[in-house]
């Protein structure tokens, strides 16, 4: 049943490994719609080993792929946690059956705004249901179930990878031996909403958007998209770090131009991000994914707060979180520590400090990767891994 | 790794083989990754300072960042086998109070402290009219983390306010090593262990 994936956005790199496709029949959702049929795109690195018991599930953020640790066929470029995922890597593909899978509502080949709806032969475009958290969470068990996987060795994510985390931990406790959630939090806070709702705006307010049926239309709302990211771009940094960084220095000229025109490098920068990101980003997805995390509440599931979401459970949580992250600042990473203490879970709590803001848990932070190293070496002596 | 301290391996002995063990201030770790290791213990940490717990997560403790002042709160009641603080109730904000959330949380509770009464320090106040500096409170008044220095006797007080009783005590000697003592001895007398123990160490359990 395994199949090609089929990405919504050219691909570039045709030498580039582009995983697999798992197809299932339906995929309940929490808006009280399913997805029939749902189809989840994964890429898996190293092998399962024969009690099925070294798999760890990575989990992607907002605009992230299963294209963790290889590259990726659309952008060509290398994987973005190469960092930390790799032959003898903190998550080491020599050791562990490492698997990736992109979110549903995604763009690279699990079902998303851009796929056919079967039951009207177009793209869904908005007809698409909303989906969240949960249900991203419940399609992965789906593909992790079908590879005969009972309990994960582990699941790790950054950003809203670390939602899926936290989430997997309190839906299927006894499928997860270990959690690594990263510069992340049990709810979206008001100002990540209001952030979110100004790059939907911006999309939406791009005439080539056509009410989410640009795929009907031939057209693309790359300007919209291309702002959205642009302005989520910098709320991944630190001032520090673009200071640091960018400063007041000037684009290729000596002085101001007295124009609107790119002056200053840090515009030129965010106008490269926003252009690269709309080759290889769906619109419609970003909108999906984005109300996604902001309906992200952990505790509004639970009647006596967050704590009840762990209360019992047999999974050992490292929690880290980064000082500039104003993001996911490390307040609300304290809050889930906090809350698995409050049921006496097994918790290490991490604040690493760095000025690289909320994107340093995909950069170079080598107290992250004596964490997550030191974490994975005593869950693998507890479970008796080789 | 390297030898435990006296200090730590003395309250090592007090801990039962494979309970669940919570070390408040745990500092560097060495003596939960003693206990997790040597007697198979479910231990956990708590840490002020981030650079200690991040080696504490990297040599595979579960350690939290965190201040005993507050975060010890939010512990349900009764789910640890033994509470250990080494060497930091003198550290922390409110001492009556993290000895209270020790007590509810724990069964059993193990205190280190240096005596703020031993004559050492007695005779340094006396003969020099200034703030004693002794090598396990190796200080500047000014810059000292230790705000709430006790003797023995006012760390006694302070158990009977918390509602506690002792099991087991011993004194510390200047290099940490541990005399066990009778625990109504601490007090007996002028020349009993508040006047000539550098430190001790109190093995508390909740009365009733």
């Amino acid at each position: 049943m395994a199949e090609h994936p089929r990405f919504s956005r050219p691909v570039t790199a045709h030498e580039a490994d582009k995983g697999a496709a798992l197809r299932f029949d339906t995929l309940p959702l929490d808006c009280g719609r399913a997805l029939t049929p749902v189809t989840v795109a994964y890429i898996s690195h190293g092998t399962l080993n024969p009690d099925k018991s070294n798999a760890i599930l990575i989990c992607h953020a907002l605009t992230g792929d299963q294209f963790v640790a290889s590259t990726n066929p659309v952008t060509g470029k290398p994987g973005w946690w190469v960092s930390l995922v790799g032959p003898g890597k903190p998550i080491d593909t020599d050791r562990f059956f490492v698997l990736c899978a992109n979110v549903i509502g995604g763009c690279m080949g699990s079902t998303g705004p851009a796929d056919i709806d079967p039951a009207t032969g177009k793209p869904y475009g908005l007809t698409f249901p909303l989906i969240t958290i949960r249900d991203m969470v419940r399609a992965q068990k789906l593909l992790v179930e079908a590879l005969g996987i009972e309990k994960l060795f582990a699941v790790i994510g950054g950003s809203m990878g670390g939602m899926q985390v936290l989430q997997w931990a309190a839906s299927y406790p006894e499928s997860v031996r270990a959690a690594i959630p990263i510069a992340c939090a049990a709810r979206h806070s008001a100002q990540n909403i209001a952030l979110h709702e100004v790059g939907r705006q911006a999309i939406m307010a791009d005439p080539e958007w056509k009410n989410g049926e640009y795929a009907n239309h031939g057209t693309f709302p790359s300007k919209g998209l291309a702002v959205a990211r642009m302005a989520a771009h910098i709320t991944y940094l630190s001032e520090a770090a673009l200071q640091r960084k960018f400063g007041r220095a000037l684009q290729n000229r000596a002085s101001l131009s007295f124009q609107f025109a790119p002056d200053f490098q840090i515009e030129s920068y965010l106008h490269y991000q926003g252009a690269a990101f709309v080759d290889r980003f769906d619109a419609n997805s970003y909108l999906y994914i984005t109300r996604a995390m902001d309906y992200f509440d952990l505790a509004a599931e639970q009647d006596n707060g967050l704590a009840e979401a762990f209360r019992g459970s047999p999974t050992r949580f490292c929690i880290i979180a980064f000082t500039s992250d104003w993001l996911f600042p490390p307040a609300e990473n304290r809050r889930v520590a906090h809350a698995l203490n409050a049921v006496a879970g097994n918790v290490s709590f991490v604040v690493i400090d760095s000025d690289k803001g909320h994107d340093a848990f995909l950069l170079d932070e080598p107290e992250m990767f004596a964490a997550v190293n030191g974490f994975v070496e005593a869950v693998a002596r507890e479970a008796g891994l080789p | 790794m390297s030898e435990l301290r006296p200090e730590l391996a003395a309250i090592a002995g007090m801990i039962r083989p494979g309970t669940r063990v919570l070390d408040v201030g745990c500092g560097d770790g060495a003596l939960l990754h003693h206990l997790v290791q040597a007697k198979g213990v479910d231990g956990r940490g708590i840490e002020i300072s981030q650079q200690n717990v991040n080696a504490c997560v990297a040599r595979g403790l579960s350690v939290v960042q965190g201040d005993a002042d507050t975060d010890l709160s939010e512990y349900p009641a009764g789910v640890f086998d033994a509470v250990i603080l080494s060497q930091t109730i003198q550290a922390t904000e409110k001492p009556l109070k993290v000895l209270t959330d020790m007590l509810r949380i724990g069964r059993r509770v193990a205190v280190s402290l240096p005596n703020f009464g031993h004559w050492r320090v007695r005779t340094s106040l006396l003969l020099h009219g200034r703030m004693p500096r002794t090598r396990t409170l190796d200080y500047n008044w000014y810059d000292t983390p230790n705000i709430h220095l006790c003797t023995l006797a006012d760390f006694i007080d302070l158990t009977r306010k918390a509602g506690a009783v002792f099991t087991e005590a011993y004194t510390l000697d200047t290099h940490g090593r541990t005399t066990r003592i009778r625990p109504g001895a601490v007090t007996s007398g002028f020349f009993g262990p508040n006047l000539t123990a550098p430190g001790a160490i109190f093995l508390l359990k909740k009365k009733g």
